[in-house]
């Protein structure tokens, strides 16, 4: 049923009086739909550039003098977090893991530096030798799942893990754009992108592993790269999104402000474990 | 208890009389702390006198604070900062036979060697002639102390010789100020433990056993200390006897504290008995202030251009170091055997110089080529142990042994060494780990472990099916090697980078893991990164095996990877190679808000080891400080 909301219907050009008159009330139905959809697509888009603003608001609530911060790859939400916080005179430290193996840690740490913040890069095998000085671990998110869990940057799990051991709040900074009413089965596969083997090992140099050969024609050699890593919710110390700051255990309730209850259901052939998917399959209700 | 003892005892060794009667007020305090604590860090830092050691009782204020004036003043013999550390042991020599290293125990090196010398400059005031006089007489006494005690008649002969240098020695005061203010640090340590010597001889000559033999034990010439506990717990133990000598066997097990390169004068005396140049990084992390971080990049060139310049050093040791610098060699297996060997090479070459002991001079060069290692790469806790086990090899070498004896003892004790400690210890940990290993087994690997590699070939070859999981990760990409191998020699092999580590690891069945040194409350000391892969592995309850031979044991403990470490390169974190498009931080390095952090090292809890796999079987964490214990003494005694 969605789906025949989103994809307007065309009346065919040849029809008896009767598909005309129900055409001429298809067609300012349709406008009207078409208005709808477009006004609630706006607003989202609205939404989305807004979050990082009303996310940073809430960082003098969190970030005290002297602190020392953790986080791992890019996110731009927290690069705002962040700058909020100096802007109101909190000084602070901050480890950035460069994030392997996009690297997008280097550009983050180059960022905070441009704007006046005290970084230092460390290389993601730091991060255990290191979470026992830092107080706080500050993250981004791709997605937010409906237990509470969330789609993070590769390597993230291991961070968390880390922080829970050592008693580190680990604070997961999302926009409400991005939670997913998805509850994640074996998400480290279904809810995962494979990237290209190039990032890790240059082909130049093992061409000869990657052939196929050695008599059972498998090849010897398998190269794994996951773009994202799952973190239950356990670890998460507090969500803070554009709504304020939410327990892991909440999230689920900030769905039906999202989602209307007709698409919590999902079907069968929708539900192909595509977050993509998902965001064009599902009514944004208001 | 100590603290009553130290009420009573420590005032005699005050009244010997080499310091001036109107001692400061603040020097009870320092006495009473020393016999309390002998190996507390917080000793050496104490206000009076910010570099003195422990052992030392500072002579009166006002003659030591002059003293650090002049002490800064030029030397009277000025050359660039290469050979002022030959020359320095050369004016040693000008002094006469007398070597202050002979009045001292052999198997204490850090201080009788020409570079720790260095730190008594600018500590010590002037002393007297008379004093100097008085020592010299009781020095012979201190020299019993060496190794056996039938070494005395040796030593009265030395001590005969002792008098003949004496005139010279106060005619050259003033020209060779500092030399007489490290040599003055020496001879108080001389008298301090022949007064012990007077006191414990009367009482019972086994004594003196018990004390040099468990002085091998305190030998961590890695650090360039001027902290000698071994002194200071002498001074406490030998008061009573054979009691006290077992209690001070055990303080001996305490490390001694290591250099404190956040202590400014200290990494200045430091570099100035430096054979390499080395400039200190600008931009460094606060929270790693105490330990060293140089400029990369400038060392080797330097170090190459003074290769024809090598008056104190072998050629083989230069070479080593050269190597350890440049990163040919890495892994605490590769290193200790490179070191092993650069010393036999030494001890084949070596001649005694004459009116000097063999042992003594020995190892005090092999003291001074350890420091040049240190400078060119930190020794790993490994090679510690090794120099330790080398020097009490020396210093337990019989009289009786000629000089071409001696040297081939030692030769056949250091091949044996390696042989056992090291390839036949490898030889029993493969063959105990590869009954760990089954069919269908999923084994995980982190970086490149020798010992690891070398039990997934066994298994291969033993016709084991089973896959192997790589885990790698920057900056130094060490598993990319390790793969090559491996799929080279057949094996099925899955290669991922740190961060999948999470991903990968609901596939694993088990994990191996190697290390520099597993430590005496069961932490794990090893290549940064090992305790993330442990901390996933446990919360995936995939049991984590470490494999480390024996020799690598060591008593310290450590709690995180902050207060212990060794720090890398930084460029080679802003640089990733082969990548084009990641080079994001090509111009920040050198701001101020910019550090970057490249850690060598991290400590793995032993909550996460499961078990560790060495030559003396299969242990749990929690039974590595029984190893070091009943063991430990064990090879250091072949």
């Amino acid at each position: 049923m969605p789906e025949s909301a989103t994809i307007p219907h065309t009346p065919s050009s040849g029809g008896d009086s009767e598909g005309k008159s129900k055409s001429a009330d298809k067609s300012s139905r349709t406008r009207r739909l078409k208005h709808d959809i477009i006004e609630a697509v706006n607003e989202l888009i609205q939404d989305i550039t807004t979050c990082h603003e009303q996310i940073a608001e809430q960082a003098i609530e969190h970030i005290h003098q002297n602190e020392v911060i953790l986080t791992l790859g890019s996110s731009k939400t927290v690069l705002e977090f962040l700058y909020a916080a100096k802007e109101k005179r909190r000084s602070f430290r901050v480890f950035v893991a460069e994030g392997a193996p996009r690297y997008q840690g280097h550009l983050l740490a180059k960022e905070l530096v441009a704007r006046g913040l005290h970084t230092t890069l460390i290389t993601d095998s730091a991060v255990f030798a290191i979470i026992s000085r830092v107080n706080m671990v500050i993250v981004g998110a791709h997605a937010v799942m409906a237990n509470g869990g969330v789609i993070a940057p590769v390597g993230l799990n291991m961070v968390a893990l880390a922080a829970q051991k050592h008693a580190v709040p680990f604070v997961v900074l999302a926009g409400s754009h991005k939670l997913c009413p998805l509850y994640p089965h074996n998400p480290e596969v279904l809810l995962n992108e494979l990237r290209s083997p190039s990032e890790l090992l240059d082909f130049g140099e093992f061409s000869d592993c990657l052939d196929f050969g050695s008599g059972t024609g498998s090849p010897l050699l398998h190269v794994v790269n996951p773009a994202f890593d799952y973190v239950p919710p356990k670890l998460v110390s507090l969500f803070i999104t554009d709504t304020g700051g939410h327990n892991p255990s909440y999230m689920y309730r900030l769905i039906a402000d999202y989602y209307s209850a007709d698409d919590l259901v999902v079907q069968g052939r929708i539900a192909s474990g595509k977050l993509s998917s998902n965001r064009f399959c599902l009514l944004y209700s208001r | 208890m100590d603290a009553r003892r130290a009420t009573t005892t420590v005032p005699r060794v005050r009244q010997v009389g080499f310091f001036t009667p109107n001692a400061p007020p603040a020097q009870p305090s320092r006495t009473h702390s020393f016999p309390l604590d002998s190996s507390s860090p917080p000793l050496s830092n104490s206000p009076v006198n910010n570099s003195l050691s422990p052992v030392m009782i500072p002579p009166s204020r006002h003659l030591s604070d002059n003293l650090v004036h002049r002490a800064t003043s030029p030397l009277p013999v000025p050359e660039p900062s290469a050979f002022r550390r030959p020359i320095r042991s050369h004016h040693v020599a000008v002094v006469g036979s007398y070597n202050p290293t002979e009045s001292l125990l052999g198997s204490s090196p850090p201080l009788a060697s020409p570079s720790s010398r260095v730190i008594g400059d600018g500590e010590f005031s002037e002393e007297s002639s008379a004093g100097w006089f008085r020592r010299s007489n009781s020095a012979k006494f201190a020299s019993s102390f060496s190794g056996a005690f039938d070494l005395t008649s040796v030593m009265s002969s030395e001590a005969g010789g002792f008098h003949q240098v004496k005139k010279p020695v106060v005619a050259q005061t003033q020209s060779t100020k500092p030399l007489k203010e490290k040599t003055t640090k020496a001879e108080r340590r001389a008298l301090q433990e022949a007064q012990r010597a007077a006191k414990a001889a009367a009482k019972d000559m086994t004594v003196s056993v018990g004390v040099s033999t468990s002085k091998p034990v305190k030998q961590q010439p890695a650090q360039k200390k001027d902290a000698p506990p071994p002194a200071s717990s002498i001074a406490v133990s030998d008061r009573k006897g054979v009691e006290r000598s077992m209690e001070k066997e055990r303080r001996k097990d305490i490390p001694a504290p290591r250099m404190q390169f956040d202590d400014k004068s200290r990494v200045e005396k430091a570099k100035k008995r430096a054979v390499v140049n080395q400039s200190e990084a600008r931009n460094r992390v606060e929270l790693f202030r105490h330990l060293p971080q140089y400029e990369h990049g400038t060392q080797l060139p330097d170090l190459e251009s003074k290769f024809f310049q090598l008056d104190p050093m072998h050629p083989a040791v230069y070479k080593v170091g050269l190597q350890y610098l440049a990163g040919d060699i890495s892994g605490g297996n590769a290193r200790c055997i490179a070191m092993l060997q650069a010393f036999q090479e030494v001890i084949k070459d070596y001649s005694t110089p004459p009116e000097k002991s063999l042992t003594r001079d020995l190892t005090a060069k092999i003291s001074s080529f350890v420091s040049f290692f240190t400078e060119c790469r930190p020794l790993s806790m490994s090679m510690g142990n090794t120099i330790r086990f080398l020097k009490s090899r020396i210093a337990k070498l019989p009289l009786t042994f000629s000089e071409s004896e001696a040297k081939a003892s030692l030769c056949a004790d250091i091949d044996r060494f390696i042989n056992e400690k090291i390839v036949l210890a490898d030889n029993v940990i493969i063959r105990h780990a590869v009954t760990k290993i089954m069919d269908g087994d999923v084994l995980l690997t982190y970086g490149s472990s020798c010992v690891v590699e070398m039990i997934l070939l066994y298994a291969h070859e033993l016709g084991k099916q089973f896959r192997v999981v790589i885990v790698d990760s920057r900056p130094k990409l060490k598993g990319q090697a390790l793969l090559r191998r491996l799929v080279g020699k057949g094996l099925s092999c899955t290669y991922t980078h740190i961060n999948a580590v999470s991903y990968i690891m609901h596939e694993v069945t088990r994990v191996f893991l190697g290390s520099s040194s597993v430590l005496s409350n069961g932490t794990v000391y090893s290549r940064v990164g090992t305790a993330c892969v442990a901390m996933v592995a446990h919360a995936f309850h995939v049991p984590v095996l470490i494999c480390c031979e024996a020799y690598k044991f060591h008593e310290r403990v450590l709690l995180d990877s902050i207060c212990s470490n060794e720090l890398g390169d930084p460029d080679a974190l802003s640089k990733v190679p082969g990548r084009m498009d990641i080079n994001y931080l090509d111009d920040l390095t050198n701001k101020d808000n910019m550090q970057l952090l490249n850690l060598m090292y991290d400590a793995t809890p032993s909550e996460y080891v499961s078990m560790i796999i060495t030559d003396y079987g299969m242990i749990p964490p929690t039974s590595v400080p029984v190893i070091v214990r009943e063991y430990g003494r064990e090879y250091l005694w072949i």
